[in-house]
C-alpha cells in the first residue's frame, strides 16, 4: 500500500483555512494575522526547500553530505535557542551555551541511536539519520531554550536574594541551586507531558506518518517509544549541559554575580 | 602581620584608591552623603564587585582565599535584608537563642512568615543570620535605619558586644551623627570615593 498523493489543489484548498483564520484575526484586531502569514509562508518554503535537499541528499548517501546537512541544522537550531532568549549571555556565549549543548546531546544520542540501535546500513543513511536528528534538534532546542531563558530570567529577577546568599558566605553553585534546579525542571516538562499523553490524548506525529504510509501499527509504536526515549534522555542532558554550563558563567572565579554577562534582548513585543 | 581589615588602594570604577586598616575590636563609623560610595565601598571589600588593590584578613589577602570563604569571615549586612525562604527558620541552621532575645526576639520567630515581618523585624533577624558564620570583620551598611529608638540601642548593644567578646573589626556606615558619637573609636568621612578621617 503506497501513500495517497496530494495535489497542488488540496494543499492551496488547506491553506483558504489559514487565510480565513487571517481574514478573522484582521477584522477582530487579534493583530497575529502578520505573523500568521508570515510562518505559513516560511513553513511552505521551508519545506518545499528541504524536500528538494532531501531528494538530493538521498541519491548522493555520503558521510560528509549527510554530516553538513546536520551540521547547518545544529546552527540554525542554535541560532533559534539564542533568538528565545530575553536576556541571553552576551557575546559568543549567547549562542555557545545552547548550540554547544544541543551538539553534545542531540548529535550523540543520535549517533549513538543510528549504530547501536537502529542500525542501518551504512550507519548515516539519511532516509534515518536526518529525520531522527531533525527531531532530537527540535525537542532539544525547546528543552534547552526554556530552561536558559527560566536561568537568566530568575537570576536577574533574584539578583539580591542570590547576593544574600553570596553575602552569607555561600558558594556560587549554593546560591543558585534553586533556580538551577527550577530551570531543569521546567525544560523538561514538554517531553514529560508528551510522553504522558502520548497514545492517549495525542499521536505522536512519527507513528502517524508511518501508519499513513502503510507501515504495521505495531512497528510504527516500537519506532515512536524509541524516539520518545531518545527525545526524552537528549532533551534531559541537553537540557542538564546548557542549565550548568549557564550557571556557571553567572559567576566569575570569585564567585560574584555578574548579571554584566547578560544582555538584555530588544524584543519586538 | 597586621591582625585585622587591613585595605590596601582599594579601587573600583566609582571608589577609591582607599587605605584603611582597622583592628580586631575597632569600631570605624563612615559617614558621606548619597552616593559617594559608601554602599559600593562595603561591597568591594566583601569581594562582590571587581575591584584592585587588596584586602587583608589578620595578613591573608583575600584573592588567595576561596570567595565564600573570604565572605564567611567578612560579613556584610546590607541596607535591605533579603530572603529566599518562605520561613524565618529555613534561613537558619542553629538559631542563637540568646542573640536573638538580645535583639526582641523569641525562639517561635523561627516560625514566623518572611512576609509577615516587618522592615524592621527582617533587618534585626538579619544580624542574627549572618551572626551565624563566624565572622572576624562586620560591615554594616546603615543597620538601624529602620528602627525605632529600642531596637537601635539593642543592635547597638549587640555589635558592642561583639567587639568586646570576640573583638570583630568593625566597619559602620551611618548617616546618624549621634549614633557615631556612641559607637565610633574612630570616624571617617567619605567623599566622592575617597576616605579622610574626621578629627
Amino acid at each position: 500500500m503506497g501513500v495517497i498523493a496530494l495535489s497542488p489543489l488540496d494543499l492551496a484548498l488547506a491553506s483558504t483555512m489559514v487565510l480565513l483564520l487571517a481574514w478573522i484575526s484582521r477584522r477582530m484586531q487579534f493583530g497575529i494575522e502578520r505573523p500568521l502569514l508570515i510562518s505559513a509562508l516560511r513553513t511552505t518554503v521551508q519545506l518545499t526547500l528541504i524536500g528538494f535537499v532531501l531528494k538530493v541528499l538521498f541519491d548522493n548517501a555520503t558521510l560528509i553530505w549527510v554530516a553538513m546537512l546536520a551540521m547547518l541544522m545544529l546552527l540554525i537550531a542554535g541560532r533559534e535557542v539564542m533568538a528565545r532568549q530575553d536576556r541571553r549571555f552576551a557575546g559568543w556565549w549567547g549562542y555557545g551555551v545552547g548550540t554547544l549543548s544541543m551538539f553534545i546531546s542531540s548529535v550523540a544520542v543520535t549517533v549513538l541511536a543510528l549504530n547501536m540501535l537502529i542500525q542501518p546500513q551504512p550507519w548515516y543513511l539519511p532516509q534515518y539519520a536526518i529525520p531522527l536528528l531533525g527531531m532530537l534538534l527540535g525537542n532539544t532546542m525547546n528543552g534547552i531554550a526554556l530552561g536558559l531563558d527560566r536561568l537568566t530570567t530568575s537570576a536577574w529577577q533574584q539578583r539580591q536574594q542570590i547576593e544574600a546568599r553570596l553575602m552569607l558566605g555561600h558558594s556560587a553553585s549554593r546560591a543558585i541551586e534553586d533556580i538551577r534546579r527550577d530551570s531543569m525542571r521546567v525544560g523538561l516538562v514538554p517531553i514529560v507531558n508528551a510522553m504522558a499523553a502520548a497514545g492517549v490524548i495525542s499521536l505522536p506525529g512519527m507513528m502517524t506518518g508511518q501508519i499513513l504510509a502503510g507501515a504495521p501499527p505495531m512497528e510504527a509504536v516500537k519506532y515512536q517509544i524509541l524516539i520518545m526515549f531518545l527525545i526524552a534522555s537528549g532533551t534531559g542532558f541537553g537540557t542538564l549541559g546548557a542549565v550548568w554550563l549557564g550557571s556557571r558563567r553567572l559567576f566569575d572565579e570569585r564567585e560574584r554575580l555578574r548579571l554584566d554577562r547578560l544582555s538584555r534582548q530588544n524584543t519586538k513585543k | 602581620m597586621a591582625a585585622g581589615l587591613t585595605i590596601k588602594h582599594l579601587r573600583t570604577l566609582h571608589v577609591g584608591p582607599v587605605d584603611l586598616a582597622i583592628s580586631p575590636g575597632e569600631c570605624v563609623v563612615l559617614t558621606g552623603a548619597s552616593g559617594s560610595g559608601k554602599t559600593l565601598l562595603l561591597r568591594a571589600i566583601a569581594d562582590l564587585d571587581c575591584h584592585e588593590g587588596e584586602v587583608l584578613l589578620d595578613g591573608v589577602a583575600c584573592h588567595t582565599m576561596h570567595a565564600h570563604d573570604w565572605r564567611s569571615g567578612v560579613g556584610l549586612l546590607p541596607a535591605e535584608s533579603q530572603w529566599w525562604g518562605e520561613s524565618i527558620g529555613a534561613h537558619f541552621q542553629q538559631p542563637d537563642e540568646a542573640l536573638l532575645k538580645q535583639l526582641g526576639f523569641g525562639c517561635e520567630v523561627m516560625d514566623w512568615e518572611v512576609a509577615r515581618c516587618s522592615t524592621g523585624e527582617r533587618q534585626r533577624l538579619a544580624l542574627a543570620r549572618l551572626l551565624q558564620n563566624r565572622i572576624k570583620v562586620l560591615l554594616l551598611d546603615e543597620p538601624t535605619a529602620s528602627l525605632d529608638a529600642e531596637n537601635v540601642s539593642r543592635v547597638e548593644a549587640v555589635v558592642k558586644q561583639l567587639r568586646q567578646e570576640r573583638a570583630i573589626a568593625v566597619l559602620w556606615v551611618s548617616h546618624d551623627p549621634a549614633q557615631a558619637e556612641r559607637v565610633a573609636t574612630r570616624r571617617m568621612r567619605i567623599e566622592s570615593g575617597r576616605l579622610q578621617e574626621v578629627v
